[in-house]
């Protein structure tokens, strides 16, 4: 009932090629700055986001205002760098170490194995995809990721027939991540999971970058997913194991607060969490609250996914 | 030496600066908003989102001067420093003025006076239903706290009424815990000192009903 807008991505909606000129020009600038800012001999665990070259306009883009790198940056949830949505721009770049980063993929299929991450981003053909971004506290932002399709990297080893879902798994380090070293509340590392026809979809995304750069600490470097038609906390962040399995995951969020928190959480402007409204959300830099869409307003690509089920009952 | 005798020097210094305390962290979120308007970067701004880090930070500061004020009689007990009792309601008032604040932030800002959504949020969300109730357990016991009002009413009656600021405690802390998305350490902080605060107030108050009864039932033998 609240979509307003055709969710299906017209080649109009594709932000012009000299825009993005533009704002590449702009961010290699601040890269040079940020270069020359590092003072040497101090080690830092992260090293400043870098240029990523050749990167490919997707068709995955809405035509929205994207918001800005700081916004994108300074705003996160990132509990493992604590609870309020300014720490892990602080915390995350020093202690988190993203490079040499290797992922394992394992489970049903036949042809487990790693990714070592920064080949991956040197080897694969990777897209700029906008993508709105909706986290189930009810605010949201436009967001220009870089990654490869999910798809694209699953494929290559080869699910079987018994991978029904596939399960993602958070570094497990708590003197990278600080806030691993209480269990008290929360059962790290973070887990993740789709079904396997959502991990198939071709919006599903993984994300090794923004804004044409490499991922910043705080967004989840150097991997993580991005799935646009669920609440941000699907997303999850530098990933070091997806696994493929036969049963429904446990999920970091759903084992906290099942009756809050589904394994689906599709965004759903008609389901609202227990203690707050979804109906509708406050866009990051806007003034008044915006209408949340359906799906996030991927309706048209991701709908059939879920045909017959009843999303009051799988939220 | 200047001034009427029977004030001690320190009376007024204290009040003066108890207010000037309190007006703090309103100036520290006006000094932080210019800050971004400005574009300078004096404690940070207000963020990417200042809607939610001032509705945030008015709510934290309401709490917290609820607290205060519901320490005043556990500490005046405790401490056995009678003056301190005279600081109440100044504490109690500048407590439920940060909540109004917050309240009206809320109505004005954050929701833009959109009255059919205000209504439907406090009847659905929880946590401002209950944060809505703290408010209006407080609003009498504003309206209440003039000394013509306490005359009016008469001692025990207004000290009955104003018992519910324990309840406006309650809901302050369930206001927070509901809040957030998961249990994190703050509102647990806050809760566990408003219940230790509340609980100070049944000990004492089982404690004179158990000295009270024997005499009783002395008086009735006799």
């Amino acid at each position: 009932m609240l979509i307003r807008r055709a969710p299906d991505i017209r080649p109009s909606e594709i932000t012009p090629e000299s825009i993005y000129l533009g704002r590449r020009a702009f961010m290699a600038g601040t890269g040079a700055l940020l270069a020359g800012s590092a003072i040497p001999g101090i080690a830092f665990a992260d090293v400043e986001p870098q240029a990523l070259p050749k990167v490919i306009k997707s068709k995955y883009t809405v035509d929205e205002k994207v918001n800005s790198y700081k916004e994108i940056t300074t705003y996160n949830n990132f509990y493992e760098y604590g609870t309020d949505k300014g720490e892990p721009a602080v915390n995350a770049p020093g202690l988190l170490k993203p490079s040499p980063w290797t992922v394992t993929v394992d489970g049903e299929c036949n042809k487990p194995g790693t990714v070592d991450v920064d080949d991956f981003i040197k080897t694969s053909a990777l897209e700029e995809r906008v993508y709105r971004h909706r986290c189930v506290e009810a605010w949201s932002m436009v967001i220009p990721w870089v990654g490869v399709p999910l798809a694209d990297v699953i494929k290559r080893f080869e699910p079987n027939g018994n991978a029904k879902y596939v399960a993602f798994q958070t570094l497990d380090d708590p003197k990278q991540m600080p806030g691993e070293k209480s269990d008290l509340v929360y059962p790290w590392p973070y887990t993740e999971g789709l079904r396997m026809d959502e991990a198939m979809n071709a919006l599903t995304l993984l994300s090794v970058g923004l804004y044409g750069k490499t991922l910043a600490a705080q967004n989840g470097a150097p991997i993580r997913l991005v799935v646009p038609w669920k609440y941000g906390f699907k997303d999850i962040k530098s990933i070091v194991r997806i696994s493929f399995v036969r049963n429904q995951p446990k999920t970091m969020w759903n084992q906290i607060a099942a009756d809050e928190y589904g394994f689906y959480a599709n965004v759903n402007p008609n389901h609202d969490h227990p203690r707050w409204s979804q109906a509708k959300e406050r866009r990051i830099g806007e003034f008044l609250r915006r209408p949340t869409l359906m799906f996030n307003g991927y309706t048209e690509q991701v709908a059939s996914l879920y045909s017959g089920m009843n999303l009051d009952t799988w939220y | 030496m200047a001034g009427p005798r029977s004030l001690p020097w320190w009376k007024p210094t204290i009040k003066t600066g108890l207010h000037a305390l309190y007006t703090l962290p309103i100036l520290a979120l006006l000094a932080r908003g210019y800050a971004d308007y400005s574009g300078t970067d004096f404690l940070g701004g207000l963020g990417v989102n200042p809607i939610e880090t001032v509705i945030r930070n008015l709510g934290d500061w309401s709490i917290r001067f609820l607290i205060v004020a519901l320490a005043v009689t556990p500490v005046r007990r405790i401490s056995g420093l009678p003056q301190i009792a005279r600081y109440r309601r100044m504490l109690g008032l500048w407590a439920f003025a940060y909540v109004t604040i917050h309240l009206l932030f809320f109505i004005g800002v954050d929701q833009y006076f959109d009255w059919h959504e205000i209504w439907k949020e406090i009847l659905k969300n929880k946590f401002i239903t209950v944060g809505m109730l703290g408010f209006v357990f407080l609003l009498p016991l504003a309206l209440t706290s003039t000394s013509g009002m306490i005359r009016r009413l008469g001692a025990a009656r207004w000290r009955r009424l104003h018992r519910l600021v324990y309840f406006a405690g309650i809901a302050g802390a369930i206001h927070y815990i509901w809040m957030v998305k998961a249990i994190t350490i703050e509102p647990v902080i806050y809760t566990a000192i408003i219940a230790i605060l509340l609980a100070m107030r049944v000990f004492w108050w089982a404690q004179t009903r158990q000295a009270i009864a024997p005499q009783r039932v002395a008086s009735k033998a006799g």
